[in-house]
């Protein structure tokens, strides 16, 4: 019993990393550092998930930790340290809006999505119910990192990170998607990734820099 | 199948034939001779075929047919009665003539590939035949969609003229959007039941105001098609950009599918038919056909003057209507019956005539490369063959006998000299005035068919190069003697080709003129009695050829020997050249005079002590400045307002999505 208890106690603590994991990779400028939080991040996700498998046993709940640990622990990162590599790009993240005024409206989101979670979280029978504004706060997070960076590669992770959340949020609330979807889903970020490296190449290509305002010159007049 | 379906079976048979032939085509697509020297005259064959079998079934019951195309559960349905046959003989009759002659018209290396072209006018065909056929409104509006997309493609087939392209964009809006209004009618009278048949349609009995509502649409959605004023402004545009023979089945035969569909709606799907309905059809077609001739009067490009022609007849055909759908209303329906035989005779012969003249001026276009009527001139000396045969369709344009244009204005006019007989005095003040305005109508028609003729063949060559004209080939001939023929046979059998419209205006309105008139046997026309009015179209014809040999005759024989050919007096000027003789501007000028307000004008003037004077004149549309541009100029206006949310930032389109959210997350939690 007390087992348990300490069990429930350490989701909220995954659940809560994750959450940290969020807003230091929406302050963070560089992207190796980015990368990094987008592994941790994910481990942290796989952690949560196997504790919330084993309290509540739930056989698939571990299937999924599997394939979150393969393709957001090991293959993704691992693709977008070569990305990195090949594209050249190291170097500081310019953000469009400054760090603490991201912040500052990132803490309102948070805010926004614990008022949003309340009645949901008391309908929710599941164990892990607590989190669900968590994982919303991480989803809107990640979305507000996509909209104030000016690079590529910042923008793809915070469309990984966003993917996270929401696979915690079904986590949270249902004890996970059926397996077809989680398989789909994993599938698809995957691919997701390979088409955007891809389309990183070209835009490198065409504009010489990776800056996606360059991209604004692609407006019909 | 059983064997009581068998007009339906061999037409449709046939409509695979074309099919059939468009797919050869794609097979073959550059293949140009074997395009145009077996393809299209197949398709000529295949065009006789169902001519042939929908006169047979215009006599024979009503057969029907569903076909396993469609949707799950939403097949087509295909029903072939006397209206439908008599449209598709109409169709398939005029379309023959044109296959014919497109054997020898289109080019090599003109735009669209032969094998694609060949494809499209043939799927063009089918779908006319099919719009005919159809008995619910999917299959209905689904052949009438792709009518109306295979022949955007045809008028766009040389696409690389911005002029063309900009041309079929105007027709497929307005197609479209007369097509909304024809789904809407359908959607107003199925009456809620959600079953879409015509079957269905013809079982509802609307309220006055939902079968007005239902009128009105069809009114608009057909009459886009049509060409009623004030929704034609794409005839203009469009038929001198198609190749000829694609504008003669546009403007001979594709516009009858409009007035089959109002046709259809108005008398077999609608069970009641108000006055009103009449008087608007009245006062539209009126318009049209005054507006339409007082254009075509003053036009100097061959194929816009015969597109407004064009414009002329539909509003011929609508007045037909309307005096039909007045009887009717008043429960007349022998004079109805009249009126509506002599609405579907024109159809017929507007068929044939103004096919005809698109493929004369597709002739003249090929051997001068020229529209402009202002470069043309004494071609009948080049092109004899090409000159007597439009002779033929300018004369039964004109409203002239021999020929069928005369039967069916006349058979109008008659129809409006009962009239006085309307339990309305209103009305009765009123139509006088109308079948003057018809008789106007009519005359003009006249004179714009005099300047068509006159400027294009005869006179001198307005330009040197007109010389070098070449005459029609053979393939053009035929093609264009099977029309000539339709025309004659249309203007000396009257009381045959009545007898079949008798057929389709008895399942319209339960009334056929065919009785009356086959009582003073076949060669004498008295649509009432004869004490009346007659016409015997042999005796006519036999008469006028006979006194015409015979002063041609007189002529020899007093002036034998005496005759020579000299220059003509030159009224003491000698300097004369081809160029001072009376222009396609100068023809029209007293009606540009005349009907002042109708036209947008800009002339320009040159000074006296000008060196190089010029002049110049532009004729204006009022309906473009009045209705289509202040609607283009708003779209153009909402559209720049909705395109500022384009700001081409990524950033920008992402706060779009991320507000988005977050105003649907508060709406949930609120």
């Amino acid at each position: 019993m007390m087992m348990q208890a300490y069990l429930i106690q350490s989701i909220n603590l995954f659940a809560s990393a994750l959450l940290l994991l969020s807003f230091a990779m929406l302050s963070q400028r560089r992207i190796l550092t980015l990368i990094h939080l987008f592994t941790l991040q994910g481990a942290a996700l796989v952690a949560a998930t196997v504790v919330v498998a084993y309290v509540t046993d739930q056989h698939h709940l571990y299937y999924s930790a599997a394939i979150t640990l393969v393709t957001k622990v090991f293959v993704i990162p691992l693709l977008l340290h070569r990305l990195i590599d090949r594209l050249n790009i190291k170097w500081d993240v310019e953000t469009l809006i400054n760090i603490p005024t991201t912040m500052l409206i990132g803490i309102l989101l948070v805010v926004f999505a614990f008022n949003l979670a309340l009645p949901i979280v008391k309908l929710s029978s599941s164990i892990a119910h607590s989190t669900l504004g968590i994982a919303l706060a991480c989803v809107l997070l990640s979305f507000m990192m996509m909209i104030t960076r000016a690079k590529a590669v910042p923008q793809v992770i915070g469309f990984l990170s966003m993917e996270n959340g929401l696979f915690f949020a079904a986590t949270a609330a249902t004890y996970g998607m059926p397996m077809v979807v989680e398989f789909g889903i994993a599938f698809d970020v995957l691919v997701g990734v390979f088409i955007l490296g891809v389309f990183m190449f070209q835009i490198r290509e065409q504009f010489d820099s990776l800056d996606i305002r360059h991209l604004e010159k692609l407006k019909d007049d | 199948m059983s064997t009581d379906l068998i007009h339906l079976d061999w037409i449709l048979l046939l409509i695979a034939a074309w099919l059939g032939i468009g797919a050869f085509g794609i097979l073959a697509l550059r293949r140009f001779r074997f395009v145009a020297h077996v393809l299209f005259p197949l398709g000529g064959l295949v065009c006789l075929g169902v001519f042939f079998v929908a006169l047979q079934a215009i006599f024979a019951a009503p057969e029907t047919a569903v076909l396993p195309l469609g949707l799950p559960g939403l097949p087509f349905h295909l029903r072939l009665d006397a209206l439908a046959a008599f449209f598709i003989a109409v169709i398939s009759g005029a379309s023959a003539g044109v296959s014919i002659f497109a054997a020898g018209y289109f080019r090599k290396g003109e735009g669209t590939p032969p094998g694609l072209l060949c494809l499209q006018y043939h799927i063009f065909l089918a779908s006319m035949v099919l719009v005919v056929l159809a008995d619910d409104a999917y299959a209905f509006m689904v052949m009438w969609e792709t009518m109306a997309l295979s022949s955007f493609f045809l008028v766009t087939s040389n696409h690389r003229i911005a002029a063309i392209r900009s041309a079929g964009y105007l027709y497929l809006l307005v197609a479209h959007v007369g097509a909304i209004g024809i789904l809407l009618c359908f959607g107003v009278l199925q009456a809620n039941t959600g079953d879409y048949t015509f079957a269905n349609m013809r079982g509802q009995h609307l309220s006055p105001f939902w079968a007005s509502a239902a009128f009105l649409l069809a009114l608009f959605g057909f009459g886009a098609k049509a060409g009623i004023v004030p929704l034609h402004i794409w005839l203009p545009e469009a038929h001198p950009a198609a190749p000829s023979p694609v504008s003669a089945l546009m403007s001979g035969v594709m516009l009858k599918t409009a007035i089959y569909g109002l046709l259809r709606v108005s008398f077999d799907l609608l069970q009641v038919q108000l006055w009103w309905w009449g008087v608007v059809l009245l006062a539209l077609g009126l318009v049209t056909a005054l507006f339409g001739v007082v254009f075509s009067a003053v036009q100097t490009d061959m194929k816009r003057l015969l597109a407004y022609s064009s414009i002329e007849n539909i509003g011929l055909l609508c007045v037909g209507m309307g005096l039909g759908v007045l009887f009717r209303a008043y429960h007349m329906d022998a004079l109805a019956a009249l009126a509506l035989t002599a609405c579907l005779y024109h159809v017929a012969s507007h068929a044939f005539f103004k096919s005809l003249l698109f493929l004369g001026t597709g002739s003249v276009l090929h051997a001068t490369g020229e529209r402009n009527l202002g470069r043309l001139g004494g071609l009948m000396r080049y092109m004899p063959w090409v000159a007597w045969v439009t002779l033929v369709g300018v004369l039964a344009s004109s409203g002239l006998p021999p020929f069928g244009g005369f039967i069916s204005e006349w058979l109008l006019l008659q129809s409006f000299l009962f009239t006085p007989g309307l339990p309305d005095p209103f009305l009765n003040m009123l139509i006088p005035i109308v079948a003057a305005v018809v008789a106007l109508v009519a005359a003009l028609a006249g004179f714009a068919m005099v300047k068509f003729f006159g400027v294009i063949f005869l006179g001198q060559p307005r330009e040197d190069k007109l010389a070098q004209a070449h005459d029609a080939a053979w393939w053009e001939r035929a093609g264009m003697l099977w029309l000539v023929a339709g025309c004659v046979v249309l203007g000396l059998f009257p009381v045959h080709i009545i007898e079949y419209i008798g057929r389709v205006t008895q399942i319209l309105i339960g009334q056929n003129l065919a009785d009356t008139v086959r009582t003073h046997g076949w060669f004498l026309l008295a649509p009432m009695s004869v004490a009346r009015a007659s016409y015997a179209p042999l005796v006519f014809l036999v008469v006028g050829a006979a006194s015409f040999y015979l002063a041609v005759i007189m002529v020899r024989l007093l002036y034998r020997g005496q005759s020579r050919r000299a220059p003509p007096w030159d009224c003491g000027y000698p300097a004369g050249n081809a160029r001072m003789q009376d222009t396609a501007e100068g023809f029209g000028q007293p009606i540009r005079r005349m009907f002042e307000p109708f036209f947008r004008m800009e002339i320009k003037h040159p000074s006296p002590f000008d060196e190089k004077p010029s002049y110049r004149i532009s004729l204006d549309d009022h309906f473009w400045h009045w209705i289509y541009l202040p609607i283009a100029r708003a779209t153009e206006a909402v559209s720049k307002q909705v395109g500022r949310l384009q700001q081409g930032r990524i950033a920008v389109y992402l706060l779009y999505s991320f507000v988005t959210l977050i105003a649907m997350l508060v709406l949930v939690r609120l």
